[in-house]
């Protein structure tokens, strides 16, 4: 019994090394199938990466719930300043800033590039602005009546719930990750195909092959058996080198990202490539390798017998 | 050994390969099986290796009625029996040594075994200074030894062969020839389709002779049940 247990796994083994050399011995029609793999598992994963890294910016803001409250121009500094002392005593505020139409207008300047025009406007278009925080215990609710009731009262033009951008971010990347799942599985199938199609024709120019390992007293499972580690092998090593394209973009994006978080002053590293997503993508390759040739083997082998 | 009852084989389109054939060949028997081409030999034979069922009746192989064995158990079947075929249906890509192989592989023999089994088979067909060589490098004599001593490596009770010396010179058949009968010396059962009646002549054995389909009266006798 373990003789024959350890017989089959000898077999099983010397199966997975001679597929092995089956796909280096036709380097190039093997390549063309590992790239076509490679590149079908690497794009849902670089998706789902893209997908992640958003949900970390979005989450990054998420301690934010700051309103902006415009006050109408007429409003003079004082009456901002006294506007924003009686905020301050209210339990559901942490703190409030003031922004003068003056400061406002010298940092639009600075930032915008647009100082020779407003410097011609003569008048500061801008208002005075309250930067209101609220405390960590306010919830949704509370936060929706302050800003109804801060945008009803008289000095105040218009109130903006900051948070509204990330919530639409957040929304957006719940549709983007609908559709990575849905390419993710468009994908795979397409891998499952293009194995399976490899392998077909695997098996048609090993026709007489075949044939004769039947004569010769080979069951359905023996000769099936090498046919199904090719598409191991194809699904695995097209697995190895779509992680390999994943780990070129991410250096190529590294530095762009970098800057681009710098602009935001978000506090947010790239998340890069971890042992779940590398093992997704193996584990993806195989199984969509070893499904391929199955569903060639099943089909093609059974149908070839000697005559 | 081998029993044919009462059997027909009939082709999809109509024609009887082979009608209503009843003999009996007994353990140990050579026998050669002759008649002109289209009068069923082959027929006969892929009855034998499993490879055509019978229309009507039967087909025994050592008492098991091999013409209603069930699809799953052909291949068991098949190990336990040698085929050698005209153009030997050799692997091109593999080595002498390892075509010799493939019967004891499928049958899941341990490693060091098989070696010492293929090298007994190639020193018994004088080839096993040539176990390393690919088929396409052999003389086409030497090709159909390197099919024989696959065919015998499993040390089946029955070898079946088909034309084994119909691509070969006449020295080169007889030369197979005597192969097969060292092996059937040794007890081996042997049927062997031929139409080369001068070889024939200059060797022992009994002859089925087949003609369009159905046996020739005068060699039944022999094979009479």
């Amino acid at each position: 019994m373990i003789y024959k247990l350890r017989h089959y796994f000898g077999l099983h083994r010397q199966n997975a090394i001679d597929a092995f050399d089956d796909l280096i011995q036709k380097p190039l029609a093997s390549m063309l199938t590992i790239a076509v793999i490679g590149i079908a598992l690497a794009l849902p994963a670089a998706l789902n990466l893209l997908v992640q890294n958003g949900r970390s910016v979005a989450d990054s803001f998420d301690g934010i719930r700051d309103f902006s409250v415009y006050l109408k121009p007429s409003t003079s500094l004082a009456d901002a300043g006294k506007l924003a002392e009686s905020l301050r005593l209210r339990s559901s505020i942490k703190t409030v800033r003031i922004i003068s139409a003056d400061d406002a207008l010298k940092d639009f300047q600075e930032t915008s590039g647009y100082s020779e025009a407003l410097s011609t406007l003569g008048t500061n278009p801008l208002p005075h602005t309250l930067v209101v925080r609220p405390t960590e215990a306010a919830d949704a609710a509370k936060l929706t009546t302050l800003a109804a009731e801060l945008s009803s009262k008289n000095n105040v033009d218009q109130v903006r719930i900051d948070t509204d951008w990330v919530k639409r971010l957040s929304a957006i990347l719940d549709l983007l990750r609908r559709s990575v799942a849905i390419a993710g599985v468009l994908l795979i199938a397409a891998v499952i195909i293009i194995v399976g199609n490899t392998i077909r024709l695997d098996i048609q120019s090993r026709r007489d092959e075949i044939e004769v390992l039947k004569l010769l007293g080979a069951s359905d499972g023996f000769v099936r058996r090498p046919f199904l580690y090719v598409g191991v092998w194809y699904g695995l090593v097209g697995g190895l080198f779509g992680i390999v394209l994943l780990v070129i973009s991410a250096l190529i994006l590294a530095e762009p990202i970098e800057r681009l978080t710098g602009l935001y002053q978000a506090n947010f590293a790239l998340q890069g490539l971890n042992f779940t997503s590398i093992g997704a993508i193996l584990l993806g390759g195989f199984l969509s390798g070893w499904i391929g040739a199955w569903t060639a083997v099943s089909r093609h082998i059974a149908s070839i017998q000697p005559e | 050994m081998i029993r044919f009852d009462h059997m027909t084989k009939r082709y999809e389109g109509g024609r009887d390969a082979l009608r209503n054939i009843s003999f009996e060949v007994p353990k140990g028997e050579l026998v050669f099986l002759t008649g002109p081409s289209g009068a069923g030999k082959s027929t006969l034979l892929k009855l034998l290796a499993c490879i055509e069922r019978p229309t009507r009746g039967q087909v025994f192989v050592n008492d098991r009625n091999i013409g209603r064995l069930p699809n799953r158990q052909i291949p068991r079947y098949r190990q336990q029996i040698g085929l050698v075929f005209q153009d030997n249906k050799l692997l091109q890509d593999r080595s002498a040594f390892d075509n010799v192989a493939l019967p004891l592989i499928i049958t899941g023999m341990h490693q060091r075994e098989v070696g010492r089994r293929v090298r007994a088979a190639l020193d018994q067909v004088g080839l096993l200074k040539k176990e390393k060589s690919a088929p396409r490098t052999l003389s086409l004599g030497e090709q159909q030894r390197v099919g024989i001593a696959r065919a015998v490596v499993s040390r089946p009770g029955l070898l079946v062969a088909d034309e084994p010396t119909g691509n070969l010179d006449p020295e080169l058949s007889l030369d197979i020839m005597r192969l097969f009968k060292r092996f059937n010396d040794i007890g081996v059962t042997m049927v062997i389709a031929t139409h080369d009646l001068n070889l024939l002549n200059q060797l022992g054995g009994k002859r089925l002779v087949l003609k369009d389909g159905e046996i020739d009266e005068h060699t039944l006798p022999e094979f009479k049940r």
